[in-house]
């Protein structure tokens, strides 16, 4: 919602003043401790609904507050507090600091580099978007949905975004500040015929602000949502066993994000809970994989300039033409390997703790022509879209789910397949890519860990494995 | 309690002439523990509190009335006040729409039901954090092959909700929860295999560590040597625990928003027979035994038990007051809502399976050959209730001459959900009362396909 009054105004004036800051850090390793540390967040969404042909809801959020840590050994204390007065964060401090009990912490000054505020990184301000200019996308859509084929029975359209202010401190000598804007549309169409009803389901996210709606067509979203619905009324039900699969460009990345991501998170390394473990400089892949996660690439859906932790987004590469060559980092995971943070230090919001969490994630494109991929594919599957996924990281199983696919047949994509989830062991599955092609892309998505959804991104062009099993009901 | 009932009506008593406006403010704590090798590896508590403001606004010449919604993670009066506004103006630019207005009160009486454990707050920090480190220690020991304790948690929570609203809704609950749950990793050479276990209960006392460890070890252990098997049709025995799972999946399509909007599988099949005669499946939040239990739903209603499919036959959707109004019903009191960021809508809170005659000995027993998926993966990207589509990963054990045999995984597991409830072989009488919106016991279901190798 708009600023109260005497909420912050400027983008310049911090959402805790330095000197607080400085005082509390110092009561919160008042009875000992390594490290403290203040993330301070204020967050403002807003949002719109259309469903069953109306504008069902407009609802706007905001939630401010600060999580306060404190680090003593392997063990982390962790308060938050909606409170950012003083007296607020002294309290969350306190609270915080309670696993410090060995005393003898003493008073410590605490000294922080001098501060630079960070401009919002959007051209439009969503806030500053008038009401009915959203609500105007969503009937647009809604239109071209429907206008799509009149098997079209119901189109649920939805708008959000947010503007996410951050300040981070810690007596690391961490002072950072980030003023993250992301913006979203998603659109589900129900295809109603006689072998019964189907969804179809696209989204465009970025992380920039209402200038997204400069650069991508509305329209052409709600069609390709309409047009999946409407394919998959006639499909047939998919295959089961092992067969080969083509991955088309750009929600395939969700097979790298699963089949390997997660697994390659230094918290699951640490803990030996991953199948990559004391991997680094094997071969864990097909030498066709350049695996990288890139948190900052601008625009991005998992792109921001400093992560939860205050560590500028790097750009990482994990897996060199099938080396493995390092997992991801946040502090509390590098500093238990003298190292440091690679900037994936990531968490929900303030009543969080963060833990690494992948940024953008994707296969470096290959060279090799998507079409010949499937012209040399005698028989298999060919995934256009996949949806969500899930992954196992101690055993390495995953599965994954189409949302359009369809037949391979003598080297030709033939018919529409019904919804099926396909499922690999990670190791197995990235040496069995035998294909790569140089048609690059990006797909938004939200990733759930232990509780927390942050955005991420992947991305991947064409690529084929050479065998995978996947879960239909046809024998 | 009071206080924040007195803040719900005062924000209600600004309503201006022909507005209608619901306030729903909630507080919690909460404190989380999770040990790890011996030692406390994250020690969390924190309170929060939020108000969720619906301001809903009359359209001229019966057209119907436009909602709007705001939230703030804060009481503070200026923030309240924002919230107010702000609902007020998105108000202003919703469709009209004559089926929408707020609850009003139905005269169902609210059930007697006893959420709050007064010794919740008896218990002391250092006692949670030692029931985190001992479930971690016995579940380290429990077994030679257990290599590796990811986590072992113990967490609670308390929290108070009051709701008002212009129709003249005043409702106050209150509830406590606690819980443990632990993920063991057993290994043999280079294999891994986890499992989970857990406990709930409305306070520490009631806890039961050692069920919850044991449960952990034996999933893990249990699944060692586990490998793939030829793709074929099977019986498939599902666990409690996934059982629970696919009734909270149904639930989505026993909706009744998503039935009046035809995003439901179940559409237009009142009175007909959906599954075998040997489902019978109702959804009690006025259950006590039920995670999901409630006095009132999220529009301020009494919450009631609702029978949805009786021997088979489709009897009834959930319905919050604005979907039944659209479907030309009453509310069921079904409105769940997401806390105060959340607004309402239709929705299951304790949906549970009339036992059968069979445990889950007897089950496999009478079942003979099959499989037995002790779990799933992939629910969100597989399975759907609006064209029924079913298709997850799967992990579990053969079941050959009637008992529990080698261990199966990285298989599929697939039908539609249509099929599969008329193919029903088995329900068993083994109910599990567990976390989330529905209870468990192990179920047969004939002829699904599996695929592996």
């Amino acid at each position: 919602m708009p600023d109260t009054p005497s909420s912050p105004g400027p983008a310049d004036a911090p959402l805790v003043a330095p000197s607080v800051v400085e005082r509390v850090l110092a009561a919160a390793l008042r009875r000992g401790g390594d490290m403290a540390e203040i993330f301070a967040e204020d967050r403002q969404t807003s949002g719109a609904s259309l469903d069953d042909r109306r504008v069902e809801e407009l609802s706007s959020g905001r939630e401010r507050g600060a999580g306060i840590r404190v680090v003593v050994g392997d063990t982390t204390g962790f308060a938050h507090t909606a409170d950012l007065s003083e007296a607020g964060l002294l309290r969350a401090a306190e609270a915080a600091a309670a696993v410090a009990r060995d005393g003898g912490g003493g008073a410590r000054v605490v000294a922080l580099p001098a501060r630079h505020g960070r401009p919002p990184r959007a051209e439009v301000l969503p806030s500053t978007v008038a009401k009915p200019r959203k609500l105007e996308l969503l009937i647009r859509a809604d239109d071209a949905a429907r206008a799509t084929g009149g098997e079209i029975t119901q189109v649920q359209v939805g708008y959000g975004d947010s503007r996410r202010r951050v300040l981070v401190a810690s007596t690391e000598g961490v002072l950072a500040e980030d003023d993250q804007v992301r913006t979203r549309l998603s659109v589900v169409c129900v295809a109603s015929g006689d072998t019964g009803m189907q969804t179809g389901y696209e989204s465009v996210a970025r992380t920039m602000g209402f200038e997204l709606f400069d650069q991508v067509d509305v329209d052409e979203i709600a069609r390709v949502a309409a047009r999946r619905a409407l394919g998959k009324l006639s499909a047939r039900p998919a295959p089961s066993g092992e067969v080969p699969v083509v991955l088309a460009g750009g929600s395939g990345g969700i097979l790298f994000h699963e089949a390997c991501g997660h697994g390659l998170e230094a918290d699951h390394i640490v803990k030996d809970s991953s199948v990559y473990v004391g991997r680094v400089g094997e071969q864990v892949a097909s030498p066709l994989v350049t695996l990288v996660d890139d948190g900052t690439i601008t625009g991005e859906w998992g792109n921001y300039a400093v992560d939860d932790e205050g560590r500028p987004a790097g750009r990482n590469v994990l897996i060199d033409h099938g080396v493995l060559t390092d997992y991801m980092w946040d502090w509390l995971r590098a500093r238990k390997q003298g190292r440091q943070s690679s900037g994936n230090g990531r968490r929900q919001s303030y009543q969080h703790l963060p833990m690494v969490r992948m940024t953008n994630t994707f296969l470096m494109a290959g060279t090799e022509d998507p079409d010949e991929i499937v012209a040399q594919t005698p028989s298999g599957v060919y995934v256009a879209k996949l949806g969500g996924g899930q992954v196992n990281t101690a055993t390495g199983d995953f599965v994954f789910g189409t949302t359009e696919a369809y037949l391979i047949e003598h080297g030709r994509i033939t018919e529409p397949l019904r919804d099926a989830n396909l499922i690999g062991n990670g190791p197995e599955v990235l040496r069995r890519i035998d294909a790569v092609a140089g048609d690059f892309s990006m797909t938004p998505g939200t990733c759930g860990k232990d509780g927390q959804s942050v955005p991420v991104g992947c991305g991947q062009a064409t690529l084929r494995i050479i065998g995978v099993t996947i879960g239909g009901t046809a024998a | 309690m009071s206080e924040l009932l007195d803040l719900a009506r005062s924000v209600v008593d600004r309503a201006r002439p022909g507005e209608g406006v619901e306030a729903y403010v909630a507080r919690g704590h909460d404190t989380e523990v999770r040990a790890f090798a011996g030692e406390v590896e994250q020690l969390a508590s924190a309170s929060s509190a939020g108000i969720g403001v619906r301001v809903v606004l009359g359209a001229a010449e019966g057209e119907g009335s436009r909602v709007g919604f705001a939230w703030a993670g804060s009481l503070e009066p200026r923030v309240v006040d924002a919230v107010l506004a702000e609902a007020r103006d998105n108000a202003a630019y919703a469709t009209a729409d004559p089926h929408v207005a707020l609850a009003p009160p139905d005269g169902v009486a609210p059930a007697e039901l006893d959420l709050w454990d007064p010794g919740f707050s008896a218990v002391s920090t250092d006692e949670k954090v030692r029931m985190a480190l001992e479930l971690e220690q016995m579940v380290r020991g429990a077994h030679p092959r257990v290599r590796q304790v990811e986590s072992a948690d113990y967490g609670d929570a308390s929290v108070e909700v009051a709701l008002a609203s212009t129709t003249g809704i005043r409702a106050t609950s209150r509830r406590t929860s606690a819980y443990v749950s632990v993920s063991a990793i057993a290994g043999d050479g280079e294999e891994s295999q986890t499992g989970s276990g857990f406990s709930v209960g409305r306070a520490a006392p009631a806890l039961d560590l050692e069920r919850a460890g044991e449960d952990a070890v034996t999933r893990a252990v249990r699944l060692l040597g586990a490998g793939k098997v030829r793709s074929g049709r099977f019986t498939v025995v599902f666990d409690p625990r996934v059982v629970a799972t696919l009734l909270s999946v149904v639930s989505s399509a026993l909706s009744g928003e998503a039935v009046v909007k035809g995003r439901s599988f179940f559409a237009g099949r009142l009175g007909e027979e959906v599954a075998s005669g040997m489902v019978t499946l109702a959804d009690d939040p006025t259950d006590p035994r039920a995670y999901g239990a409630a006095v009132f739903d999220g529009e301020g209603l009494a919450c009631r038990r609702n029978v949805l499919i009786d021997g088979g036959v489709l009897e009834a959707f959930v319905h919050d007051s604005v979907s039944a109004r659209r479907a030309g019903t009453v509310s069921t009191g079904s409105a769940v809502r997401g806390g105060y960021s959340g607004t309402p809508g239709a929705g299951c809170r304790a949906l549970a399976l009339t036992p059968g005659e069979l445990d889950q000995s007897g089950i496999l027993a009478a079942v003979g050959e099959g499989v037995y998926v002790q779990s799933i993966t992939g629910v969100h990207s597989g399975v759907s209730t609006v064209s029924g589509d079913f298709s997850v990963g799967a992990e579990g054990l053969m079941i050959r001459a009637g008992a529990l045999a080698e261990p199966v995984r990285e298989v599929t597991v697939a039908s539609t959900l249509q099929r599969m409830l008329r193919s029903v072989l088995h329900v068993g009488r083994d109910v599990q009362w567990l976390p989330g919106a529905a209870a468990g016991q192990t179920v047969a279901i004939a002829d699904m396909q599996l695929s592996g190798s």
